[in-house]
């Protein structure tokens, strides 16, 4: 049981007519991923990519069945995309869109609360399960289905994590983006407990960077909790010039930095395995799923 | 996006903050000739986007309009150099000019938005001023905190019990009150991402002032704000980055001798790191968005090689589902047919066009070295830099 996506997986997208909606949409339904429609206000009723669209999520989702949904609605109005699909009830909302505003983002997750969807990003590539389907913008080509999972909140690098598992032999369960802004749905605790509980997943690559506070809270997770599956993390920006790119105000310096290093020393105490570098990922996990035999 | 103090405190007395009444000048004499309108002793202020200014001369307290001309004659067009400014500093080209208000106390109000619980959150100290990040480093400070909800909609009881924990009783317990509901109102309306007083005082006739306010403004919530998208300063930053931001990338310039281009923050951070790993001194941190053409790109390669501290050039690219390895090597083909410098060029592809992108860069007759992997173009770039020194 693949996490989040399986062959029962009907994905709608909001925001299909689009250019984005349409280039990935026709990737998505290459690599296998079930779409059954799209919403795009204005347009219900039309027919885009041979797939019916729609005027509101909760037509569409009564009319296909649709359980899944991923937003490419443009910033302005990616919020109340993301809005009307919690109040539609969809199990999984994926939303590519970047910069949403922030507080936006303070309004959807007040919408979440008590609500019956995960949501994914904003600004995330997605998620993608080697074999079954991608929801999401990430390339393809170098997964294969496997045992490691992947959790990150940065998507070039994540591509670049499953090459490197694939070349050390492993494939990947999973890989989740979690998005890069500092308000989003899914946390990477919330995607770990996932997929340590998943019986496809091995063992985790935890992919993190400097600012914000999740890989501190996965740790404090996994201090409590020992991870039943070997956990790897990359930690990236041990050497950016932190005071200049963040600028910080005494507000945020008084609330801890969210630096490369207490992000290492946390997780490292938790049990977690640190990756030296970025290039030795794939290795790192190999030999820490090696060890467990 | 950053606003200058005089800005903040504008906006912020719209919203029933007190701020100490002043003016704004671009030369010295202005600076002696609001002095002059305000009367008794004034304060002239740097306005740069950085802080910690007080102990770098950047704010002078002074007792008369000829005092305040002269202290203008010193911070205007000067580069202010402070903990946050980096080596080079910043340049102040206004002052603000304030009345002097002494505070029998000062205290520390902020308002963020909070990643973890996704809520709008309010912090605060009974004490405030220059030294508090040392003060809550050694855990001298006790710093509270409230959640006020997405839109600032916590109950009036809580505020006030916030309000109580910092040392406001009676009549400054009131105000208190209603300065916390001016800045949600403020935070909220206008797409804040931070609101910070430091230090908001007591005043000796009993009034709690904003006597420095910074404000950050949410860049992807200008579109809703054009009167707030024109505070922006762009004299504060480097023409290097204003280009880059034009052109879709993030751009840093940083001290170094390795011009370095990723595409995603994610992996624009691990090539920086790798470059330092390797003994490597990167010269800029820069990675490309998705949203990026390749016309974009080549502006952004163009800006490394009009760096004359630039010794090599790395390229680390992983193309994903947005930006293509092609997109890039056009960038960079278009880039150095413009260019007449000629720099070792370490290119490393992968993901999707990757080879598309190499036939390309041949295409446009681009002596590059090709790497296979990450840690090999860093070395290599590392390698060829310290030649070229």
């Amino acid at each position: 049981m693949a996490v989040f996506l399986n062959r029962e997986t009907r994905v709608l997208c909001q925001g299909m007519t689009g250019w984005a909606g349409t280039y990935h949409v026709a990737r998505m339904m290459e690599y296998g991923t079930q779409v059954v429609g799209g919403v795009t206000p204005g347009k219900g009723g039309r027919s885009h990519l041979n797939l019916p669209v729609y005027e509101r999520v909760a037509e569409a989702r009564r009319e296909t069945g649709a359980n899944a949904s991923i937003v490419f609605v443009p910033p302005a109005n990616a919020a109340a995309a993301m809005i009307e699909a919690i109040e539609a009830e969809m199990p999984l909302v994926v939303t590519v869109t970047e910069r949403v505003p922030t507080l936006d983002m303070v309004r959807v997750r007040a919408a979440l609360k008590g609500g019956r969807t995960t949501l994914v990003g904003a600004n995330s590539q997605g998620i993608l399960v080697p074999g079954i389907g991608k929801l999401g913008v990430m390339a393809t080509g170098s997964e294969r289905p496997g045992g490691v999972g992947i959790i990150s909140r940065s998507a070039s690098l994540t591509s670049e994590v499953v090459a490197q598992v694939t070349a050390a032999g492993l494939g990947q369960s999973a890989t989740i983006g979690v998005g890069g802004d500092p308000i989003h749905g899914i946390g990477m605790r919330e995607c770990l407990e996932l997929l340590l509980d998943d019986a496809d997943t091995e063992g985790v690559v935890l992919i993190g960077e400097i600012g914000g506070t999740e890989e501190e809270e996965v740790a404090a997770y996994l201090a409590g909790t020992p991870a039943s599956k070997p956990v790897v993390a990359l930690i990236v920006g041990r050497e950016a010039p932190l005071e200049r790119r963040m600028g910080h105000a005494g507000a945020l310096t008084l609330r801890g930095k969210g630096d490369a290093a207490g992000k290492i020393r946390a997780l490292e105490a938790a049990g977690v395995r640190i990756a030296p570098s970025a290039h030795l990922v794939g290795e790192t996990i190999r030999q820490a799923l090696a060890e467990r035999g | 996006m950053r606003i200058h103090e005089f800005q903040a405190k504008h906006l912020l007395a719209r919203y029933g903050l007190i701020v100490p009444e002043g003016g704004v000048a671009i030369t010295a004499r202005e600076a002696g000739e609001i002095a002059h309108r305000l009367g008794g002793p004034v304060v002239v202020k740097a306005q740069i986007h950085a802080g910690g200014r007080a102990r770098a001369g950047g704010i002078q307290r002074v007792e008369s309009p000829a005092a305040a001309e002269a202290a203008g004659a010193e911070l205007l067009g000067k580069a202010l150099v402070t903990a946050q400014t980096g080596p080079a500093g910043q340049i102040a080209r206004r002052v603000l000019v304030e009345r002097a208000l002494p505070a029998r106390r000062e205290l520390h109000l902020a308002l963020l938005v909070d990643s973890t619980s996704g809520e709008v959150m309010l912090i605060g100290s009974e004490r405030g001023g220059a030294d508090i990040e040392e003060q809550a480093a050694r855990g001298e400070l006790q710093i509270r905190e409230l959640r006020l909800g997405t839109g600032g909609e916590a109950r009036a009881q809580e505020v006030a019990a916030f309000v109580a924990t910092l040392g406001l009783e009676g009549a400054l317990h009131e105000q208190g009150c209603a300065l916390v509901d001016g800045l949600r109102r403020a935070f909220v309306e206008l797409d804040a991402s931070l609101i910070e007083l430091n230090p908001l005082g007591i005043t000796e006739d009993g009034r709690l002032a904003a006597l420095d306010a910074k404000m950050t403004l949410d860049d992807n919530a200008l579109f809703r704000h054009p009167e707030l998208a024109a505070l922006r300063d762009e004299d504060d930053t480097s023409a290097a980055e204003l280009q880059a931001q034009r052109h879709q990338l993030n751009y840093v310039q940083l001290d170094g001798d390795i011009g370095m281009v990723a595409n995603g923050a994610g992996l624009g951070l691990a090539t920086l790191d790798m470059v330092v790993a390797a003994k490597g001194r990167p010269a800029n941190f820069m990675d490309i968005r998705t949203t990026a053409k390749s016309l974009d790109i080549a502006h952004g390669f163009g800006l490394l090689l009009d760096n004359p501290a630039t010794l090599a050039i790395l390229i680390n690219v992983h193309g994903g589902g947005m930006q293509a390895c092609d997109t890039i090597a056009e960038g960079l083909g278009i880039a150095l047919r413009r260019t007449g410098r000629s720099l070792p060029l370490v290119v490393r592809l992968a993901g999707n066009n990757a080879d598309f992108g190499r036939s390309r860069l041949q295409n446009f007759g681009c002596a590059v070295i090709d790497c296979p992997d990450m840690w090999t173009a860093a070395t290599k770039a590392v390698a060829l830099a310290q030649k070229g020194a």
